[in-house]
């Protein structure tokens, strides 16, 4: 019981950060109908822009970690957010009245650019991050056995839960949501109506890749290492929960990565941690065969 | 407020579109069209299926693009400009298939039209609009999607009204509609056209009605513009009845 009450609480934590990440997929599906592939890598780079910040921001003097941490996160948001506009601009923009696989090809392009430009710039050594955030509570103690919570987990569960709850509001009660969802549903009629479609998809991808980075920050300072790789076994099991909870769904994906997050902590709890990857894209697989509209996903048919 | 005459013929129209050639691919949609509407009209252009009215619809809010000729609104040349920028000058389009955002629900449908409108005056047109059509007073919670056919169309002008446009195209509103709703919409467009000196142009397959409706038409065979004159004039005239009306009423 102690064992599976720890796991769900680091199950969750992972979750929380799939879910940042498998928002930019759903919404960029939903908006443009293509998988941006170059979206784990975003979330990749912005956590090396977290690291670069933060060591830079230390070494101008500033040693009063909260203030430093909460810098880190406002310049990350801004400059990943940059890096997706300028994607979107080179890599779809130009592609968007091509044929339908033609952005599907830049985007895998984009993720191997993103990918190589890191490994060059950052080398392919693993960049380690001491742990910042320290101490926990003690849940409960049986048998010897501590169930706890860090205060990294809890400061990874609260963001995340703020930043669903806000963006909820953005998208659903703010005339840019309405817009943003507009364009979803057609964007002839979004654009005879005065919305500017094309700065819409832009907002898009700044809105997904601003999120992804506060998931790249925070998985930094969790698990303390990065590389220039780490973008794309995240990306991809973002775009399963993405895919688990319903592409196109904002709630799904979030609800989506929540459950990807759990299924692999508790495989790899219970069965075996060198197969836990093998449990997330196995859930993939059997979500597109047996449900492929997903747990929240809209069924494709609508009455006319 | 005082009524202008509306076929007193004012030095500039509002809408002038001269020798309008326009492509969908490469099939030529529209012929060297010459059309105007001045304010205060209400100007139907009719014609056969498939004859280019609604491509003349989109092509003056910019999509498919002219590719020759001119399209002047409100005294600016729009025909370079891109689509969202063309209906902030104040044109409002109810498209044809009526393009309802069928998951949201009617207010926020009605919310989009108000989209490039100042928010102060929302209450206030939300107010107008839902007193001209009450059935989408009573569905301002549903889904768009959910709606009958009559109310997605009654949705799609309270929509385009909601921009306070100086000028609402409108593309075939009594398409699959009964008569008693197609003729409701109708009395609704000239009572706006007469109180509030709307100007509208409506394009139609539903001849008798857009006729008796507007002040002057057009009649567009393929993608050509074959006769125009006032309405009344065309309902007399021996080839429209063949064409347009036999059976008709």
């Amino acid at each position: 019981m102690e064992y599976f009450l720890q796991q769900l609480i680091n199950g969750v934590t992972l979750g929380s950060i799939y879910g940042l990440i498998a928002i930019g997929y759903t919404m960029v599906y939903g908006i443009i109908g293509m998988i941006n592939f170059a979206h784990g890598d975003i979330f990749m780079v912005s956590s090396f822009i977290s690291l670069i910040v933060f060591l830079a921001l230390l070494s101008l003097g500033l040693t009063f970690i909260p203030l430093a941490l909460f810098l880190v996160l406002v310049i990350s948001m801004v400059i990943t957010a940059a890096y997706g506009w300028t994607v979107e601009r080179l890599a779809y923009r130009p592609l968007r009245d091509s044929f339908r696989l033609a952005p599907l090809i830049t985007a895998i392009g984009m993720s191997i650019v993103l990918q190589n430009y890191v490994q060059i710039a950052q080398g392919a050594r693993v960049k380690p991050l001491p742990p910042i955030i320290k101490g926990s509570y003690t849940l409960m103690e049986h048998d010897g056995f501590i169930v706890q919570i860090s205060n990294m987990q809890i400061i990874i569960i609260l963001t995340t839960l703020i930043l669903m709850l806000g963006f909820s509001w953005l998208i659903s009660r703010t005339s840019l949501g309405r817009s943003q969802r507009a364009c979803e549903q057609d964007r002839t009629m979004a654009a005879l109506l005065g919305v500017n479609v094309d700065r819409t998809i832009s907002l898009t991808f700044v809105i997904g890749a601003a999120l992804a980075s506060v998931a790249g920050f925070m998985y930094l300072l969790y698990y303390g290492v990065i590389d220039f790789y780490i973008g794309f076994v995240a990306g991809i099991k973002a775009f399963t929960a993405a895919v688990l909870g319903g592409i196109g769904s904002l709630p799904g994906a979030m609800l989506g990565g929540l459950i990807i997050g759990l299924i692999e902590t508790f495989w790899s709890a219970y069965f075996s941690i060198e197969y836990k990857d093998v449990a997330a894209f196995a859930t993939l697989a059997i979500v597109l065969i047996f449900m492929p509209s997903g747990l929240l996903g809209k069924p494709e048919v609508e009455k006319v | 407020m005082s009524q202008p005459n509306p076929l007193l013929e004012t030095p500039e129209p509002l809408l002038e579109i001269k020798g309008v050639n326009s492509f969908y691919g490469k099939i030529q949609a529209l012929r060297t069209v010459d059309l105007s509407v001045h304010r205060g009209e209400i100007v139907t252009l009719i014609g056969a299926n498939g004859a280019g009215k609604s491509t003349l619809m989109m092509t003056i809010c910019g999509k498919p693009p002219c590719r020759d000729g001119t399209i002047r609104f409100d005294g600016r040349d729009i025909h370079a400009l891109p689509m969202h920028e063309i209906m902030r000058l104040g044109i409002a389009q109810s498209p044809e298939g009526r393009r309802i955002f069928g998951r949201m629900s009617v207010l926020e449908n009605l919310q989009l039209g108000a989209f490039l409108t100042d928010p102060h005056h929302f209450e206030e047109d939300l107010e107008r609009v839902l007193q001209l059509f009450p059935v989408l007073k009573e569905r301002s919670g549903q889904r768009g999607g959910t709606l009958s056919g009559g109310e997605q169309q009654m949705l799609a002008i309270a929509r385009a009204l909601m921009g306070r446009p100086k000028l609402l195209l409108l593309d075939e509103p009594s398409l699959g509609l009964a008569p008693l709703i197609v003729k409701q919409i109708f009395s609704i467009l000239k009572e706006l056209n007469r109180t509030q000196n709307l100007t509208v142009f409506l394009v139609e397959q539903n001849a008798w009605h857009a006729l008796h409706l507007a002040h002057r038409a057009y009649v567009m065979v393929n993608g050509r513009i074959t006769l125009s004159g006032k309405g009344s004039e065309l309902l007399e005239k021996e080839e429209v009845r063949a064409a347009y009306l036999e059976g008709g009423q």
